[in-house]
């Protein structure tokens, strides 16, 4: 039986260069509304913020797109296939990384790189290859035996990031994906995100660190399961004539 | 009596062939709110378990309203409250319980203990979860009733190691509005941080790597200490543009924010940027735009560390 050759980012699923759609989605948790009639598009390539405090919406957007959550109503297309009825197929043309990295602790660097490469159906030849490929960037190997729970926060995250995109997936969701990690290690993460999106990937990132929304090339704001302001980082400092994202962010949220 | 919350002069403390701390030497005046901030392993987390009696250094002291950490560890424990980087408290008991807990522990008289409970619980405005599991409460909620906790002894020195991590920030501003007001009061606060805009409000900071204190002094005046400058250019591909100029740099020198590449000229980068502007569009790189950018803590930061990595490079190479 021959395995399924991982997707590219360089081929286009999308429709018109979206990567993701969405129109009025909403998602109603009993008399609670967690996500309220939401509208957004992302190009492909592009780095799309998502930012908002605790209990904003943003991960059950996130859980609605990501196919592991059925949204009460609306609609949305991820990688060119359908929230409602093809969210097993949006699951093989993304890759998810969260701020709880689900990696094995008691497991190597390296078993945890080919256990991931695995579920994604990758030959072990496969994985062999791809992983000696990200290690230009993301510097693993040289810590491949040591165990994954005694490695400092900041490699924990490349090993992350490593595990979400071994299958090459056109589409990244990135949930607070640097929540702990020092500003040097978070400067190097961000300089590989921004060079997968250069590369194609489309990323959509949920962060609490607003200078990160800074790397964004267009920013959401949720509160209270609507989407508050939308634009592109320097048009909205524009728009409310302060330099600090989170000034702004404050003065939305906080009222 | 001395007049300084904290005196540290000349500790050092080594693990095994590994230098936590090479003779690190700072005060924190009475009152003041002062910032340690550094990368992962810098040594900050060491230097707290020295100042709070938890480990003792290898050489150098510690004073904290005069008072040796060393010599008088138990005086040390009245005077200070703690909150550690992890969540320590009880998950199984309620908000009360968790503060009844620590009281008993600190040995509160019970008259005492009410009413700073009653007080903690007001200004933390975790009056109305009282009775919820402490497991149960949000990130943000969490960090204020460990901090309640470290308050419960009315402890004159504050020392706080990233209190704010993965809190939202909205809780963040509420914490340190919280922080404010217990250093109005007179607590004099030490607090570690991964947040520059955090680090910004503090009385003084003090920048630490690899056991060693780089800069200290105001966010304002460690920002002047930066020498280099700072840079933005932008073009249509921009992926090809920070390629192209992590070639010619470092390439910490480099990164891409949204819509532009950033470069940070470090005083001693021999290129000037006009110059790197001609060699780029001479190479076909299409630039539209480059200005000059106001540096920022961070970019201090980074610079000191790998202006002081350099230098060792060059001290073991040569």
């Amino acid at each position: 039986m021959t395995r399924p050759s991982p997707p590219d980012p360089s081929v286009d699923l999308t429709k018109n260069g979206l990567a993701v759609t969405v129109r009025n989605l909403s998602r109603r948790f009993g008399e609670f509304v967690a996500v309220d009639d939401i509208s957004f598009d992302v190009k492909k390539g592009e780095i799309f913020g998502f930012l908002g405090a605790n209990g904003a919406g943003k991960t059950t957007t996130i859980r609605m797109l990501t196919g592991l959550l059925e949204p009460s109503s609306g609609e949305g297309q991820v990688g060119g296939f359908d929230i409602h009825k093809d969210y097993e197929k949006i699951k093989t043309r993304i890759g998810y990384m969260s701020q709880k990295f689900s990696l094995y602790d008691d497991l190597k660097v390296v078993e945890n790189l080919y256990f991931f490469g695995g579920i994604y159906g990758l030959s072990r030849e496969h994985i062999r290859m791809r992983v000696a490929e990200l290690d230009q960037s993301l510097n693993l190997l040289a810590v491949a035996d040591r165990k994954t729970m005694s490695l400092p926060l900041g490699f924990k995250q490349r090993l992350a990031l490593a595990c979400a995109i071994l299958h090459k997936p056109p589409i990244l969701f990135l949930d607070e994906p640097t929540g702990g990690v020092d500003p040097i290690a978070r400067r190097y993460f961000w300089d590989l995100i921004s060079t997968l999106a250069g590369d194609g990937t489309t990323v959509f990132v949920t962060t609490h660190y607003m200078d990160e929304a800074e790397y964004c090339h267009r920013l959401s704001i949720m509160y209270k399961g609507k989407i508050i302001e939308m634009d592109s980082p320097s048009a909205i400092k524009k728009k409310y004539n302060s330099v600090s994202i989170e000034d702004i962010f404050i003065k939305l949220v906080d009222r | 009596m001395s007049d300084k919350a904290i005196q540290v002069t000349g500790l050092k403390k080594r693990y095994d062939s590994t230098s936590a701390l090479s003779s690190v030497t700072f005060s924190v005046e009475k009152g003041e709110m002062f910032g340690l901030i550094g990368p992962d392993g810098a040594g900050k987390t060491t230097l707290i378990r020295i100042l709070t009696s938890l480990l003792d250094p290898d050489e150098g002291t510690c004073r904290l309203l005069g008072i040796s950490v060393h010599e008088d560890p138990k005086s040390i424990r009245k005077i200070i409250g703690y909150m550690p980087q992890r969540f320590s408290l009880y998950p199984d008991l309620t908000v009360g319980e968790n503060l009844r807990f620590f009281a008993d522990l600190f040995r509160v008289p019970r008259k005492e203990r009410l009413k700073k409970t009653e007080e903690l619980l007001e200004f933390s405005r975790l009056e109305p979860f009282v009775k919820r599991r402490a497991g149960a409460l949000s990130g943000g909620m969490k960090q204020k009733l460990a901090l309640s906790c470290a308050l419960i002894h009315t402890p004159e020195i504050l020392v706080l190691d990233e209190p704010t991590t993965g809190v939202d920030p909205v809780s963040r501003r509420e914490f340190w509005s919280i922080l404010k007001s217990l250093k109005k009061s007179g607590v004099s606060i030490l607090i570690t941080t991964p947040y520059m805009d955090e680090a910004e409000r503090c009385d003084r900071i003090a920048l630490i790597h690899h056991g060693e204190i780089l800069a200290m002094g105001t966010a304002r005046s460690v920002i002047d200490q930066f020498s280099g400058s700072i840079f933005s250019v932008s073009g249509p591909d921009l992926l090809g543009l920070s390629r192209w100029f992590k070639r010619q740099l470092r390439s910490d020198q480099v990164r891409i924010l949204g819509d532009r590449v950033q470069l940070n000229l470090f005083s001693s980068t021999e290129k000037n940027v006009s110059d790197l502007v001609k060699d780029a569009k001479a190479s076909g790189q299409v630039i539209d735009a480059f200005g000059r950018e106001n540096p920022e803590l961070e970019d201090t930061f980074i610079t000191l560390i790998a202006e002081r990595e350099k230098r060792n490079d060059q001290t073991i190479s040569s």
